[in-house]
């Protein structure tokens, strides 16, 4: 990381804290404990050693995975709204695959898996890449399509091809033990972290460090002078970088069923992609960041399933906490710009001047 | 025969049903992208709307409860206007954080009104209202006119929206600031004020589709009931190329291709549901790729 | 920053006044403020005698004055008539304003077609819809910022004809332009700023383009270096039988060109914008595909864009990081093979010592370029052409906006390189540039080439940019 800069982080706690002021104003209001509402979502999150392990941290894996995927597309200007359609399109294949490498040796199955899910991911991008590259079709709107149809195919999947033996339940056979993740002694938590941590290292180095990561960020920032002045074929960078990002959410659904969920069905994505994309904006695309943001929306996110547990407090409000965590980083962003002090964050897609 | 008459009857009434508050929030994104703005919060907007259509049907009826949703969309939609056009910040980003705060917004309010077990069927909704004699035709008739009157509403939005943007001074107005800022800055138009204006109108036709959905439809409120349809209408948007009557005939063919269903299964296709549920997704997506090439966004879009 | 400081001036009905200066005096500043487009934080806009508050151009329009921008305003996808529509505050009733909109044309002389989308007009037709815009209310004061900046002398000739047929009739005209022989030429009266201040208020008569321009800049001009002419060398680039697609929505591409450009020399094309010189130097620079014909470049090449905030740099970057961008994989702080490192500290210092080498005004190389203001970011762009040690050069109207002072230093460079061996082919749509730089013109009109005479004159070379009994696009048939 070579800077993320104070002021940033410094912001982002700000505008949490502010979040949650509002949230126990407004539990005040609709009559709940807002102190002990308060207490049960730091006590489920970071307040112990198990819950962070166990809870928060392997929640925010998909959310680091996916986020750095976003990162990668939306540096270079492409907007891919739809990782939850390819996190679900990696959750099929690592089931499906799951399924049939029990004999393997463990290392063996978990790379299969792996593979067939990014590959999987990758697929469910292909067509809103071809659509834009060859018609100019928005992939915000096509990415955002092929969502509702990942969902609708696992609906299917989990009652037909891949339901579970007795055919009762809607969701698979759980997959083979070879292909289950490794876990840290006495958490949940699956080495799908370490993965996440060294994917975010390999793209802080190649977004700050390399020729094509900075083609990337000229494409993102300036894609006429990229072409004309730079040389660069815009369109063939953001192509990559759309493929690239479709294949890192798919990982991220191999990820959650082979280390997390052990077997496929609905809603087994709480919104993951959407969230990731909060989380990617609020780093400002930039890898530590994502890592950062993602831990605490993890956080806040099974801290939330606490509180409803604890305190009856419904856990969506925790969207409102991070709706209002954006919106006031967005607005500081533009004040700083408005005042003329430079900017309290770098602008998006875009980094700090090296 | 006359079996067949029925089906298509049912057919085309589905269609319509499913469509209106597609027609709705897509004619308000169209208003709202032809001035420049993306509005990826219409899905929030909604969302909203339907809560509080429900909120204000349980309250004082049903009409009170289109004033509610619509009312609903308004403010969801000012807010949207204030971050994204008023301070000039990013619109996807915006966006996206106001569905998010939408869902747990209306998430935590429903559960305070509704409490644990939700409002179930008590929540009066809206009659369909049969025109006389042409609900008699057949096939068509219970297709098209024998709906809730929001539905003859959206339909009748049609022209009007049509006549606002191409027959109008604000209407030009409007789509010079959608094309170019700083042409239309030069000939007086007021970009922002009319950015906010067009953001907000989306804004009311979008809590009206959310109250459709309500009070029309589905006759009950559920967390998260938009489902992404405010994304879809998105999508309309751009597949009717930001026309009003490209956009009614592609809420149509994305209602029609929703209630193929039930022909498929009058047919007694043997296909798993999910592909019927799946079809109107990826026929969306097909047409886009048709229909986008040869027409452009306007060219101030999202700036 | 204050753009203008006590500044003013005053235009009588059936006068033209000329508005001198240069880029950056404050002479738009000035003029939005009498039509509505910037407030002042103090002094006062009076028409015919009463002060007027004036807080947009609707105000503006009310009070009978109207105004032709530097660049064409209109919105590019509406038709003629929708733009005069929302300029004049017109209903928007098709058939009612087409036939309001003709009378118009007719009345003033200025024939258009209503129904065409302003990004399919010529741009001497832009112009012109811009004077429709302007008069159809009725103006009595006509402002106009630069209005022949980018005609073809005969066009400006009969642009400015047009002025004085105005003013004639009792209006009162404002004339922005940056070149004095204008000014005398059309002006009753002139008006000097120099750095926001009125440095010279009087008649033309009384003064000499020498005083004038020492009013404009506070000193006498930098004289251009002299000429050397050296004997051309080996042939760097060859063309022959060219076609080129068009790239814009209007204008031509590149049909059946021929030319060579040897070492040493500076080529300079004169053409009205949109005839094919836009294809033509891009192509030579491998930007784009020509459809037949032979093209043969000598590399390194090394092209300045016409338009420098979107296509030569990156606004939001450093200036570093444009460097970079510009060098392209070649550039000296990329290491490795498969990887391509950048080493980012190598990259500040060398672009530090290139900014000091060009006498850039930044900050340092870690400024974004969106700071600098229009001069420096040329030579920022300059410099990095510069750095790839370029056997051709291909520039695009390279002193577009430059004060004189960032011009004469653009030209410099340009010569220096051409002594130093390289090729320069440059196009410019101020045939004056192309008169003072080039060693030898060529012409483009619809999409050929034609070389001028050695030798020929101003108005020569302009009549040949027209071409000869061509139809231009988008004029209704009479």
């Amino acid at each position: 990381m070579r800077r993320l800069p104070g002021a940033s982080v410094l912001l982002v706690v700000l505008a949490l804290g502010g979040g949650l002021l509002l949230l126990m104003a407004g539990l005040a209001l609709a009559g709940y404990d807002a102190g002990r509402t308060m207490v049960a979502l730091w006590q489920g999150s970071f307040g112990s050693w198990y819950s962070l392990t166990s809870a928060t941290l392997p929640r925010a894996v998909p959310l680091i995975l996916i986020g750095l995927g976003f990162s990668l597309a939306f540096r270079g200007g492409a907007l891919n709204i739809g990782a939850e359609g390819q996190f679900y399109a990696g959750a099929i294949a690592a089931t499906a695959v799951g399924g049939l490498v029990g004999g393997w040796p463990s290392s063996l199955a978990i790379l299969a898996i792996v593979m067939v899910a990014a590959a999987a991911g990758t697929a469910w991008i292909v067509v809103p890449v071809w659509l834009r590259v060859r018609f100019g079709v928005l992939e915000v709107i096509s990415t955002l399509l092929l969502n509702f149809v990942a969902e609708f195919l696992v609906s299917w999947m989990v009652q037909g091809p891949l339901q579970e033996r007795t055919g009762i339940y809607p969701q698979s056979d759980p997959i083979a033990a070879a292909a289950r993740l490794p876990m840290l002694p006495g958490t949940r938590l699956h080495i799908g972290i370490l993965l996440a941590l060294v994917l975010a290292g390999i793209l802080w180095f190649v977004f700050a460090r390399t020729w094509w990561g900075f083609r990337l960020l000229a494409v993102g920032t300036g894609p006429r002078a990229a072409e004309v002045s730079g040389r660069v074929d815009a369109s063939r960078m953001v192509a990559v970088a759309l493929l690239w990002s479709g294949a890192i959410a798919g990982l991220a659904g191999g990820i959650e069923v082979a280390g997390v969920s052990y077997a496929l069905f609905q809603n087994l994505s709480p919104g993951y992609g959407f969230t990731a994309i909060a989380v990617a904006l609020l780093a400002r695309l930039h890898p530590a960041g994502v890592v950062a943001t993602g831990i605490l929306f993890g956080g806040l996110e099974v801290g939330a399933g606490a509180m409803q547990r604890e305190a009856g407090v419904p856990a969506v409000v925790v969207y409102a906490v991070e709706a209002v965590v954006i919106l006031v980083v967005l607005l500081a962003d533009v004040g700083a710009r408005r005042m003329g002090r430079g900017r309290v964050v770098p602008e998006l897609a875009s980094e700090r001047a090296p | 025969m006359s079996e067949w008459v029925v089906v298509g009857g049912a057919f085309g009434a589905a269609a319509v049903r499913v469509a209106t508050p597609l027609l709705l929030a897509a004619l308000g994104e169209t208003v709202t992208e032809r001035s420049g703005v993306i509005n990826l919060g219409i899905e929030g907007a909604m969302l909203t709307g339907a809560l509080a259509a429900a909120i204000g049907s349980t309250l004082g009826g049903p009409w009170v409860g289109v004033l509610a949703g619509a009312g609903a969309g308004l403010v969801v939609a000012a807010i949207f206007a204030a971050v994204a056009v008023g301070a000039g910040a990013d619109q996807i980003i915006a966006g996206t954080a106001i569905t998010l705060g939408a869902v747990g917004v209306t998430g935590g309010a429903y559960r305070q009104f509704y409490g644990p077990a939700g409002p179930g069927l008590s929540i009066p909704t809206l009659g369909a209202v049969e025109i006389p004699g042409l609900s008699a035709i057949p096939v068509l008739g219970p297709a098209l006119f024998d709906h809730s009157l929001l539905t003859y509403a959206a339909l009748l939005a049609v022209p009007i929206i049509w006549w606002l943007l191409f027959r109008t001074r604000w209407g030009l107005g409007l789509r010079a600031a959608g094309e170019s800022a700083e042409g239309a800055r030069v000939a007086g138009v007021r970009v922002s004020l009319t950015r906010a204006m067009a953001t907000m109108l989306g804004g009311v036709l979008s809590g009206l589709a959310g109250a459709s959905l309500v009070l029309a439809q589905v006759g009950t409120f559920a967390e998260r009931m938009t489902a992404g349809r405010g994304f879809v209408a998105l999508a309309i948007v751009v597949l009717g190329r930001w026309h009003p009557v490209g956009v009614l005939a592609a809420a149509a063919l994305f209602g029609a291709a929703t209630a193929l269903q039930y022909v498929f299964q009058a047919m007694g296709l043997d296909l798993p549901y999910q592909m019927f549920l799946m079809f109107p997704y990826v026929l969306t997506l097909l047409a886009l790729g048709g229909a986008v090439g040869r027409v452009r966004a306007p060219a101030g879009l999202g700036r | 920053m204050q753009a203008l400081r006590g500044a003013g001036l005053s235009v009588a009905p059936g006068e033209v006044h000329a508005l001198l200066g240069e880029n950056g005096a404050g002479k738009t500043t000035l003029m939005h403020v009498a039509h509505g487009l910037e407030r002042a934080d103090a002094g006062r806009v009076l028409i015919g005698g009463v002060p007027r508050r004036l807080a947009s151009p609707r105000d503006a329009r009310r009070a009978g004055v109207g105004m032709v921008h530097q660049h064409p305003t209109s919105v590019p996808a509406l038709t003629v008539a929708e733009n005069v529509a929302l300029a004049a505050g017109w209903a928007v009733q098709p058939t009612a304003l087409r036939g309001r909109v003709r009378a118009l044309g007719e009345r003033l002389g200025l024939p258009l077609d209503p129904d065409t989308p302003a990004e399919r007009l010529s741009i001497a037709l832009k112009q012109r819809l811009e004077i429709l815009k302007a008069l159809a209310t009725d103006a009595r004061v006509l402002l106009l910022d630069e209005p022949t900046s980018v005609l073809a002398p005969a066009e400006a000739k009969e642009l400015l004809g047009m002025v004085r047929r105005f003013a004639k009739g009792g209006g009162a005209v404002v004339l922005i332009t940056h070149k004095l022989a204008e000014a005398f030429d059309a002006a009753d009266r002139v008006t000097v700023l120099r750095r926001g201040v009125v440095t010279y208020s009087g008649s033309p008569a009384e003064e000499s383009p020498k005083s004038l321009a020492a009013h404009m800049i506070g000193a006498d001009l930098p004289d251009a270096a002299p000429r050397v002419s050296r004997a051309p060398g080996l042939v760097l680039v060859h063309v022959e039988a060219l076609d080129v697609p068009r790239m814009e929505r209007h204008g031509t591409g590149l049909r059946g060109a021929s030319l060579d450009v040897r070492e040493g020399e500076i080529v300079g094309i004169a053409a009205v914008e949109g005839n094919g010189q836009q294809e033509l130097l891009r192509a030579v620079a491998g930007l784009v595909r020509p459809l037949r014909g032979v093209l043969e470049v000598t590399r390194p090449t090394a092209l300045i864009p016409e338009d420098r905030t979107t296509e030569g740099l990156v606004a939001a970057l450093s200036l570093t990081q444009n460097v970079t961008l510009g060098l392209g994989r070649g550039a000296p702080w990329i290491r490795g093979k498969g990887l391509h490192r950048i080493d980012w500290g190598e990259a500040e210092r060398r672009t530090a010592q290139l900014l000091a080498d060009f006498d850039v005004q930044a900050t340092g190389p870690g400024a974004r370029a969106a700071e600098l203001s229009g001069g420096n970011q040329q030579k920022v762009v300059i410099a990095r052409a510069m750095e790839r040690k370029p056997r051709v050069v291909i520039a695009e109207n390279p002193t577009r906006g430059l004060d004189v002072r960032a011009a004469a230093f653009v030209h410099e460079r340009l010569r220096r390189a051409a002594r130093a061996g390289a090729g320069v082919l440059f196009h410019s749509t101020d045939l004056d540039e192309v008169l003072a730089l080039a060693d030898r013109i060529l012409v483009m009109a619809d999409g050929r080439i034609r070389a001028a005479p050695a030798g020929a004159t101003r108005s020569e070379v302009g009549a040949m940019m027209l071409g000869v009994g061509q139809r231009r696009g988008g004029e209704p048939d009479a």
